[in-house]
């Protein structure tokens, strides 16, 4: 049983737990190569885009801007695009270039498509792929952007190709330090993959004494145009709306079977991706894996009468939010308070399944915003929280320890180098739980205990 | 007195950019600023939403609701690092969230409903509502509906008209702010506001507490701050700004506008300031003294300044050994900003040899460019391809700007300073100067950067 909260009773949104549907689509369009973005509306966006990019992978990232104004507003935004595209082919040189559209955009009703169109018409010869993706930032939040930008990636791109061995990995909007151990287990496991999108290098530069424009890294589009032959996609988007989900257009354009799996986050989890990939692959697991799944066993068992006494909320983007209450609930810790700023339809039936044997009725929210989490983390006597740095008017107020992960952080260092999937990444998560709670406890305890008992006595 | 920029020397990769950079030295070229960025230049500016998110956010205890979708109010959540002595309630992202339909229907039925609501659950002092992009084109008539609810609700809740898209960006959202200001403190008719001896302080922010350390200085001199626009400042304390014997300006792009309206309809004279560097510091409480013309006040004042130069001076003398000789870059939002960064890294014995501003105006570019040698190379509206070519043909120690600024300083090995107005320490007063001198030296003389030059020459990592 979970109660369901309604989506705000009220109108007004109180501290957004999601971002705009177009910053999500940059994630994404940041993880392929050659790839320069550029977001048809007013300034701001894009700067807005930067910054928040900026704060989380501690990068420079470039985003260009049509800079709109009243004029384009009133009589259309063609010129400006298209002087934009101009310019940043100029100094930028990339070898595609993203197109999003903001809310202005799409109010003012430019056909950006047509655009883009024309412009290439009017430039023959120029060697340049331009993606568009329409990302109106009242059609939802960046979780639906980022998932947008996968797919029309894949309309772009992916061909009837011959049938290959090779298998499509698609992936939500998870740290570079998570795309890398991903793709470090596939090569333990000696599989032929194409990883749609991998910002692993892009969004996270090793230092090398220069700055690169557009950042060596991401998928390439020789290997994007592969994913239609794929033998199948593993797809973590569970919770992806069907319209915009990248593997079910796969399966549905191309033939290719989707097998679509939770975030590897947590042992259930990442068992079923290295199942998945195992029965698609044959042959044993690679005693590497056996090893570090024997690690987690072993820390879950040290850990779990600590992990016990955590009340957990969890938020942020469905994907994410889905795999954290899996890692929770098998450590013995069901959250208590389970929110997303996207809508919960799908994410109500995936949870359920796993909070049945919960003590206490979980609450979850979709369409959430922080009001709504404060309130039902004080009605449950939340005391500890996953999620990003949103949550931490939780701590200021409430005194609830957050434990960072997922998008953005930018109030710690290091949003890009938080890992949480795989083995590996899951038994580093789960030491941080456990240390947290650990650490709220022995401050807290002799003073605590003092006052509850020896007080009593007299 | 300028020539245009020849660096040694590629042309500018946008060549209607050109304008906009120019070095001091023998030409006569202007800067070319205050155009909207040039499309696809991947300017650092942001909208004239955030100009008046900005400027009104510190006021503490009103409600901020955005009426538009959500992004525009999620990226400005506690934007700032202003600080509170009471109310928290600023801190809070208010959004009307706006949907398909409501971009379909019109937004106006939505937005009177979150007002109704912030305004029944959070009992504010006042609303500010601020108007984005979709909200301009679509034409919610934002004014009308705060009006209705303004007289529903008895309070103040104040339209702001900073959608977007308009021409002139940040710049044109502090005027926005400004009027929204000014239509909070005017006096409704058969009110009276107390005349009194304080000093309103403009373009201060309380970043850091930066407020409170000025405030401290000027009761030591023996005036008062009456409120400050708008650093740790109430909806009551505003209403009675206009009964201020003097309005102290301090950021001036933002402010100057509001002190001129002030002026002219309260009479209310006005004196720029600036609270950064032990010079500007000095020469502010000295003009303050003098305005009031009361010996007692400009004796302690001296007093004030003696003993704090004592105690700073021999800090910065350290420091600039260290420093002596380093070269900086500026980039940072306004003019006023620029200029205070300036004199400090003098003083530091840093020579600034790149400064630029997004929001500059021309007569300020020459007030700037009055400070800087000649060989500097000034720039409006710039962007990460020029700054990149900027610091290292310059071969910069350090930079000062924000956030965007400075992952790209680190990317090249350079030293930053932040100057971002969501910074969370204090570079005001004699506290501040020595603060943020130990900034500079700390990052231009870090041993991590010696590490990183030993990396080059860089392989490409792939």
């Amino acid at each position: 049983m979970i109660d369901c909260e309604p989506s705000r009773a009220k109108q007004v949104n109180e501290n957004q737990c999601h971002m705009c549907m177009p910053l999500g689509a940059v994630i994404a369009l940041k993880g392929i190569e050659g790839m320069m973005v550029l977001v048809h509306g007013s300034q701001g966006c894009s700067t807005y885009m930067r910054l928040a990019n900026v704060e989380h992978f501690n990068e420079p990232v470039d985003i260009a801007s049509s800079s709109l104004n009243e004029k384009q507003t009133v009589y259309g935004g063609e010129a400006n695009l298209h002087k934009a595209m101009d310019n940043v082919i100029r100094v930028y040189r990339p070898d595609v270039l993203g197109v999003v559209t903001t809310c202005l955009a799409e109010t003012i009703g430019d056909d950006v498509r047509g655009m883009v169109k024309k412009y290439l018409v009017n430039r023959p010869g120029l060697k340049v792929d331009v993606v568009a993706v329409s990302t109106p930032s009242y059609a939802g939040g960046h979780a639906e952007g980022y998932w947008a930008a996968c797919r029309a990636l894949l309309q772009y791109y992916a061909v009837p190709a011959d049938k290959h061995d090779g298998i499509n990995i698609i992936v939500p909007n998870i740290s570079p330090a998570d795309l890398r151990e991903i793709k470090r287990i596939l090569a333990l496991m000696g599989v032929r993959y194409v990883l749609l999108p991998d910002f692993s290098l892009t969004l996270d530069r090793p230092y090398g004494g220069r700055y690169q424009k557009i950042p060596p890294g991401g998928t390439s589009t020789t290997n994007l145009a592969l994913m239609g032959g794929a033998r199948a996609t593993i797809q973590f988007g569970l919770t992806c709306p069907e319209e915009l989900s990248p593997g079910h257009f796969l399966e549905k354009e191309h033939g290719v079977p989707l097998i679509n799996l939770p975030l590897p986050i947590g042992l259930v989890n990442t068992d079923r991706f290295i199942q998945a990939i195992q029965e698609l692959i044959g042959g044993h697991i690679p005693e590497q894996l056996e090893l570090e799944r024997g690690w987690l066993l072993d820390a879950m068992a040290d850990s779990h009468k600590f992990n016990a006494e955590g009340r957990p909320a969890v938020y942020g983007e469905p994907e994410l939010v889905l795999a954290l209450t899996s890692m929770c609930a098998e450590n013995g810790s069901p959250p208590l308070v389970i929110a997303t700023g996207s809508q919960v339809d799908v994410l109500r039936g995936l949870v359920g399944p796993l909070l049945k044997s919960a003590e206490q009725t979980p609450v979850l929210i979709g369409d959430a915003d922080f009001a709504a989490i404060d309130n039902a983390c004080a009605r449950t006597k939340v005391n500890v929280a996953l999620g990003h740095s949103g949550g931490k008017f939780l701590t200021e107020k409430r005194g609830i320890p957050v434990i960072r992960v997922g998008y953005p952080i930018n109030d710690r260092m290091g949003g890009q180098r938080v890992m949480s999937v795989g083995y590996t990444g899951s038994l580093a998560l789960l030491d941080r739980y456990t240390n947290t709670l650990l650490e709220s406890k022995y401050n807290t305890y002799r003073q605590k205990k003092k006052e509850e008992l020896y007080s009593m006595e007299g | 007195m300028y020539t245009n920029y020849e660096p040694g020397d590629r042309t500018a990769p946008i060549e209607e950019r050109q304008g906009s950079i120019v070095v001091k030295g023998k030409g006569r070229t202007k800067v070319s600023c205050g155009n909207d960025s040039l499309a696809g230049a991947v300017s650092q500016r942001a909208c004239v939403y955030c100009g008046a998110r900005v400027v009104l956010n510190p006021v503490t205890d009103a409600v901020h609701l955005v009426h538009g979708p959500i992004g525009c109010a999620t990226y400005t959540w506690d934007i700032r690092g202003s600080l509170s002595s009471g109310s928290d309630m600023y801190r809070n992202s208010f959004s009307t969230d706006m949907r398909e339909k409501d971009v379909i229907f019109g937004g106006e039925t939505k937005l009177a409903e979150c007002i109704d609501e912030v305004v029944t659950r959070h009992r504010p002092s006042a609303v500010f509502v601020y108007s984005t992009c979709v909200v301009g084109v679509i034409g919610d008539d934002i004014v009308a509906v705060c009006r209705e609810a303004s007289s529903r609700h008895g309070i103040d809740i104040i339209p702001v008209e900073s959608t977007g898209f308009i021409s002139g960006n940040k710049i044109v959202g502090y005027r926005a702010a400004a009027e929204a200001l000014l239509r909070l403190i005017r006096p409704k008719e058969g009110e009276e506001v107390e005349r009194t001896n304080k000093v309103n302080f403009l373009g201060e922010y309380n970043l850091g507490g930066e407020k409170w350390i000025v405030e401290k200085y000027l009761r030591e001199i023996g005036v008062e701050i009456n409120v400050a626009f708008t650093g740790d400042s109430s909806v009551e304390a505003l209403k009675r700004a206009p009964g201020a014997k003097l309005n102290l300006v301090q950021c001036t792009g933002s402010m100057h506008w509001l002190a001129a309206q002030m002026e002219k309809e309260f009479g209310t004279p006005l004196l720029d300031v600036n609270f950064f560097g032990s010079e500007n510091i000095a020469d502010s409480l000295r003009r303050i003294a003098a305005f009031y013309g009361d010996p007692e006040i400009a004796r302690k004042a001296e007093a004030l300044i003696e003993r704090e130069t004592a105690r700073l001076m021999p800090h910065i003398e350290r420091y600039r050994e260290k420093l002596q000789g380093k070269r900086a870059a500026i980039y940072v939002g306004g003019a006023f900003k620029a200029m205070a960064i300036v004199r400090q890294l003098k003083e530091l014995g840093v020579e600034v040899v790149v400064a630029g501003t997004q929001t500059g105006r021309p007569e300020e570019y020459e007030a700037l460019s009055g400070l800087l040698d000649e060989g500097t190379v000034i720039v409006d509206d710039t962007n990460p391809a020029e700054i990149e070519r900027f610091l290292l043909e310059k071969k910069i120690d350090v930079m000062a700007g924000g956030v965007k600024e400075r992952v790209l300083a680190y990317k090249l090995g350079i030293g930053f300073i932040d100057h971002n107005h969501d910074r969370k320490d204090a570079l005001a007063g004699y506290e501040g100067a020595l603060r943020f001198a130990r900034e500079v030296y700390v990052t231009t003389c870090s041993p991590v950067w010696m590490y990183l030059r030993e990396a080059k020459p860089s392989r490409e990592l792939v």
